[in-house]
């Protein structure tokens, strides 16, 4: 097979595999896990009647939308109506092409797309995802969806700014994008989270954790917010605005919806993994090219880091009580805003001090020919 | 380079190929029922709609959007400057400065938006 034929071959192959195998039943199960959960922090049973302890419950609810009549309300804009619930969902499923989810399985590397801008690529798409949002209220022509619609529009934009600059530091300390460096830097430099690890004797790597939990902090919680979950759920808030911007949505339309916000929340616990807590990585456990049994627990590693992400968020919906919009606009824009802000310089400060050049990660970084196994690009394709 | 991004565009494909199939898969199966006046029309918890289904919302809602046009950009500037940095700072400490300067002068005009009262909602 020829290099060309091979890429694409494979980039299919865990395209499919991210897409059909792990995100789509991660979040038909991540709906399941949080039905459980609540009930198991409120004191109920849950959903505990379609197959053993309601396990098939997904598949049901999966089949129960297929099967709903497919209801268009004559006082909507029909074509953004339809267009909306999809730009909904693909942004969510789009940005996980760009991380790391494995080292190598068989030599080939465990990321779908990875392309120098990384990270940016990742703020670029996931914003697009306040669209599906804004169309989706403005379309339906009705009152709850319209407020909020007009609610997370500035929600999300609000707290992409506490996003964009919680990660500044990372990117300080590692100066590259690119989100396989970030994972590589931090299996040789320890998670972000603990950046003294490699190097215990020094107090300004010390000193470096302190501004690393702030960022993580700050974009933890803004991507809470991204998300829409309690406790920033004010565009879908249930008591004031019925359903919010899904209101006037039924079947298919709907669940791609809330397919798209639990994409979403996958998507946002593994770039908080990626960027935060080392990736695949874990202390102890080889990378793929010591055998593919590696690499296949690597794989595990990340997605089990994810699931247990995904438990604080659940955790975190049923504990916390919502915000009062002008508190949640304020805490975005004086308290992360400023924090995010000084953060930076602080890293900045410890930095100049601290930290000679870059040994072997750096700039020259993107002139290696980075996730094409035959080597060399091909002058057709270049 | 450009190979690069195929995987996006694959992704992509895959990903409003998705959508697309799933919204068609549900008309096909979905069981057509009446329409009624009623169900045709907004939610409104029951009631019979009053006024504009989009009325007026507070011009609070578009300054937050502007300044967030505003801050973004900042943030983009601070990417590049983000990457150059550890390998510049060494032996040029202006680097530090002029960050700091670019982000003083943009605290200006925050502290002035903050001052007129553009997050406070109360009136």
């Amino acid at each position: 097979m020829n290099p060309t034929t091979f890429f694409i071959f494979t980039t299919l192959l865990k395209i499919v595999g991210i897409v059909f195998v792990v995100i789509l039943p991660m979040v038909s199960y991540a709906v399941y896990a949080e039905r459980k959960v609540s009930a198991l922090i409120q004191d109920r049973l849950g959903p505990n009647r379609v197959g053993p302890a309601g396990l098939f419950q997904p598949i049901a609810d999966a089949m129960k939308f297929l099967l709903k009549e497919d209801f268009t309300p004559a006082h909507v804009n029909k074509f953004y109506y339809w267009l909306a619930p999809c730009l909904a969902m693909v942004p969510a499923i789009t940005t996980i092409a760009v991380v790391p989810f494995g080292s190598t399985l068989f030599g080939v590397p465990m990321v779908i797309a990875d392309i120098n801008v990384g990270v940016l690529f990742v703020f670029a798409i996931a914003s697009l995802g306040v669209y599906g949002i804004v169309i989706g209220g403005w379309a339906s022509n009705s009152k709850y969806p319209f407020l909020g619609g007009v609610r997370s529009t500035s929600q999300m934009i609000s707290y992409e700014l506490s996003l964009g600059l919680a990660v500044i530091p990372i990117f300080l300390l590692i100066g590259n994008l690119r989100l396989t460096e970030v994972v590589q830097y931090q299996i040789d430099h320890g998670w972000m989270i603990v950046p003294f690890a490699g190097d215990w004797r020094n107090p300004l790597a010390w000193l470096l954790a302190i501004p690393m939990w702030i960022s993580f902090a700050v974009f933890a919680i803004a991507v809470f917010a991204e998300t829409n979950r309690l406790p920033f759920d004010l565009p879908e808030a249930e008591t004031e605005l019925v359903g919010g911007y899904h209101t006037e949505y039924s079947s298919m339309k709907f669940a791609l919806f809330f397919l798209g916000e639990y994409a979403a929340m996958i998507t946002g616990s593994a770039i908080i993994v990626t960027l935060f807590l080392g990736g695949w990585h874990f202390p102890g456990i080889p990378d793929g090219s010591h055998g593919w049994i590696f690499g296949l627990i690597n794989i595990f590693v990340f997605f089990a880091k994810i699931v247990v992400l995904l438990f604080i968020f659940i955790w975190v919906r049923f504990t916390l009580p919502r915000f009062r919009y002008d508190q949640l606009m304020r805490l975005g824009w004086v308290f992360f805003f400023e924090i995010a802000l000084v953060n930076i310089f602080c890293v900045a400060a410890i930095l100049a001090f601290h930290a000679p050049p870059f040994p072997k990660h750096g700039l020259q970084a993107d002139e290696s020919d980075h996730g094409i196994p035959g080597g060399k690009m091909g002058p057709a394709v270049a | 380079m450009l190979r690069d991004y195929l995987p996006v565009l694959l992704q992509i494909i895959v990903a409003v190929g998705f959508a697309a199939s799933a919204l068609i898969v549900s008309v096909l199966l979905g069981k057509a029922g009446r329409r009624t006046p009623i169900k045709d029309s907004p939610y409104e918890c029951g009631m019979v709609p009053i006024g504009e289904a989009q009325p007026r919302f507070s011009v609070r809602f578009y300054l937050i959007a502007m300044l967030f046009i505003l801050f973004d950009l900042e943030i983009v500037f601070m990417y590049p400057w983000a990457v150059v940095y550890r390998d510049m700072i060494h032996g040029h400490p202006v680097v530090f400065w002029s960050m700091l300067s670019f982000v003083s002068m943009l605290m200006i005009g925050y502290v002035y938006a903050l001052r007129k009262g553009v997050l406070d909602w109360r009136n």
